[in-house]
């Protein structure tokens, strides 16, 4: 479950700036109230500078709200120490919008990362990613670096990573921007079919097409603030 | 592609995952030369330490309850009419003091080796001009008062006898082995403290280079000390690796100070037994040396590093 109560991100306070008087538009996030039930389904919109990344990064623990308070997973991370707010981000799956890979590993070393930090077997692993990486048709390029991959290659590989630990939460930042409609389709059906196995999914995107397509509530917002949820 | 082609060209390697790309980095050569550095100074400082203490001891081995009785123009006749040497005549009044024990007089050659840092070779071969006065060593009581009433008593017997003793000799090496002791510690703290602030400066910098790599490991969940450990243990490899290095680079400068100080030694020391014999008698610090200075760098690099990442980590959510 996630809930945000009252939540605020002002950018500038969290540089420590102080806002001139009267300042009322000020870019971040104000006053979000909702409540994604463990296990759903949301697509994120909003115009291009609404805060849709700003609330995927609250999610993330990127960031800590400036004002009001969150819920994630059932604990309040601004409770828990710095290990417990990593232990935290382990059950959290991101797919940036810039990818955000590692350039001196390669394709197979990428996406194993969680599970290496996990601790997990190597022979488990080994499985694991070789499975997933041919499942989204990198089979051939296990040992390639980020720089040898297209835009679209690279993408699918921070979304294998993404999921490659089953986590209990997982966010997309505009995933399909760098995809075919072909490969778009492909990995919302990876998502689907996480989501039916109980992982909560948030979605950001501006793809109406896609939107309308898999039909799910929709959170909306506009100029930092929810204008719309259901 | 078959799965045996997969197997074949296993991406990971058998090396340990190195997610932060400590290990792609070429060395910081900077730390590892100026950990060699700092080390070779600690070596210096540390040997000259142990020398100070060592020569001092050895020259202060029984210099305590040591007297030296400097007879002036010994060979002279007691009197006119007599025969008896100065010397002789100091040596029997030494003799029947009960106080005293182990009296005797330094043969010329002994003299000689004695005084050879000084004079060179010219000492023993007499040929240096200089009237040297005969020299008898006893052991005994060497308090002010029991010397000035042997003093006035040998004046009497063969004027100009002076009696040297060991305890104000004694207590001005003690002060000066002290004082050196002291400055060789300032030494080893200073240089501690400059190899600290180098590491410090290097793990910043590997931090500032790798920042988005360490942004996403932190982001993927990994704890501080997932992300300081492979810095720690990096760091202390290099700094290790200086360590070895200065004090490797140390061992010639010592031996020739150790072969040196052996030249000042009253008993006919290792350098007179070859480089074989030299090497022997250094102690077995002074080899043990490049080996501890490759630990303590090691660990001042370890334990700077790890600070310093958890600090900057906290920037981090
Ligand atoms: N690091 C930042 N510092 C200051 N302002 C920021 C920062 N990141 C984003 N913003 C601002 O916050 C607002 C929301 O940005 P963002 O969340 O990236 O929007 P979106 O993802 O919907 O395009 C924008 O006005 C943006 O300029
Ligand atoms: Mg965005």
């Amino acid at each position: 479950m996630i809930r945000f109560f009252n939540t605020g991100l002002d950018y500038q306070r969290l540089a420590g700036e102080r806002r001139p008087l009267g300042d009322v538009d000020h870019p971040g996030l104000t006053d979000l109230s909702f409540t994604i039930e463990s296990g759903g389904f949301r697509w994120l919109t909003g115009a291009s500078g609404a805060g849709k990344t700003t609330l995927l990064k609250l999610m993330y623990l990127a960031l800590p709200p400036t004002s009001g308070r969150i819920e994630l997973l059932d604990s309040d991370p601004s409770r828990l120490d710095r290990a417990g707010r990593a232990l935290l981000r382990r059950r959290i799956g991101v797919v940036y919008q810039d990818f955000r890979l590692l350039d001196h590993l390669n394709t197979f070393d990428n996406v194993a990362l969680p599970l290496r930090l996990a601790r997990r077997k190597e022979s488990q692993i080994h499985a694991d990613v070789t499975e997933l990486l041919r499942w989204v048709g990198l089979a051939d390029r296990l040992t390639h670096r980020p720089e040898e991959l297209s835009g679209g290659e690279q993408q699918r590989v921070a979304i294998c990573r993404a999921v490659v630990g089953r986590p209990s939460l997982l966010l997309a930042d505009e995933p399909t921007g760098n995809l075919d409609d072909e490969q778009a389709v492909r990995l919302l059906h990876l998502f689907m079919s996480l989501n039916q196995l109980g992982t909560t999914v948030i979605i950001a995107s501006h793809n109406l097409s896609l939107i309308e397509r898999y039909r799910a509530p929709v959170l909306e917002l506009q100029h930092g603030r929810l204008v719309y949820h259901g | 592609m078959g799965g045996s082609c997969i197997m074949a060209d296993r991406p990971s390697g058998r090396a340990r995952p190195d997610p932060i790309g400590l290990r792609a980095a070429s060395h910081d050569r900077l730390l590892i030369a100026v950990v060699a550095a700092m080390s070779f100074l600690a070596a210096l400082a540390m040997a000259g330490n142990l020398a100070t203490t060592s020569l001092a001891d050895h020259w202060l081995g029984g210099a305590r309850n040591m007297l030296t009785i400097e007879v002036p123009d010994p060979t002279a006749a007691v009197q006119a009419s007599s025969s008896v040497t100065r010397i002789d005549a100091v040596l029997a009044a030494l003799r029947q003091r009960p106080t005293l024990s182990a009296v005797r007089a330094l043969s010329p050659a002994e003299l000689g080796r004695l005084l050879k840092p000084w004079l060179g070779d010219a000492s023993s071969s007499g040929g240096t001009g200089i009237a040297l006065p005969g020299v008898i060593i006893a052991q005994g009581d060497a308090r002010a008062s029991a010397v000035a009433g042997l003093s006035t008593g040998l004046n009497q017997i063969a004027p100009g006898t002076l009696i040297e003793t060991g305890g104000g000799l004694a207590a001005r090496l003690t002060t000066l082995t002290e004082s050196l002791q002291a400055s060789a510690a300032a030494i080893l703290l200073i240089v501690a403290a400059v190899a600290a602030s180098v590491v410090g400066v290097s793990v910043r910098a590997g931090l500032a280079q790798r920042r988005e790599a360490v942004d996403i490991i932190h982001g993927l969940g990994a704890r501080d000390s997932d992300i300081a450990s492979p810095f720690a243990r990096e760091i202390a490899r290099q700094a290790g690796l200086g360590g070895l290095l200065g004090g490797l680079a140390a061992l010639p400068v010592l031996l020739w100070l150790g072969r040196l100080a052996a030249g000042f030694a009253l008993v006919p020391h290792a350098a007179d037994r070859g480089v074989a014999g030299m090497l022997m008698d250094v102690p077995v610090l002074l080899w043990a040396g490049p080996v501890v200075l490759m630990l303590v760098a090691a660990l001042i690099g370890w334990g700077v590093a790890r600070t310093t990442v958890l600090g900057w980590l906290r920037h981090l959510a």
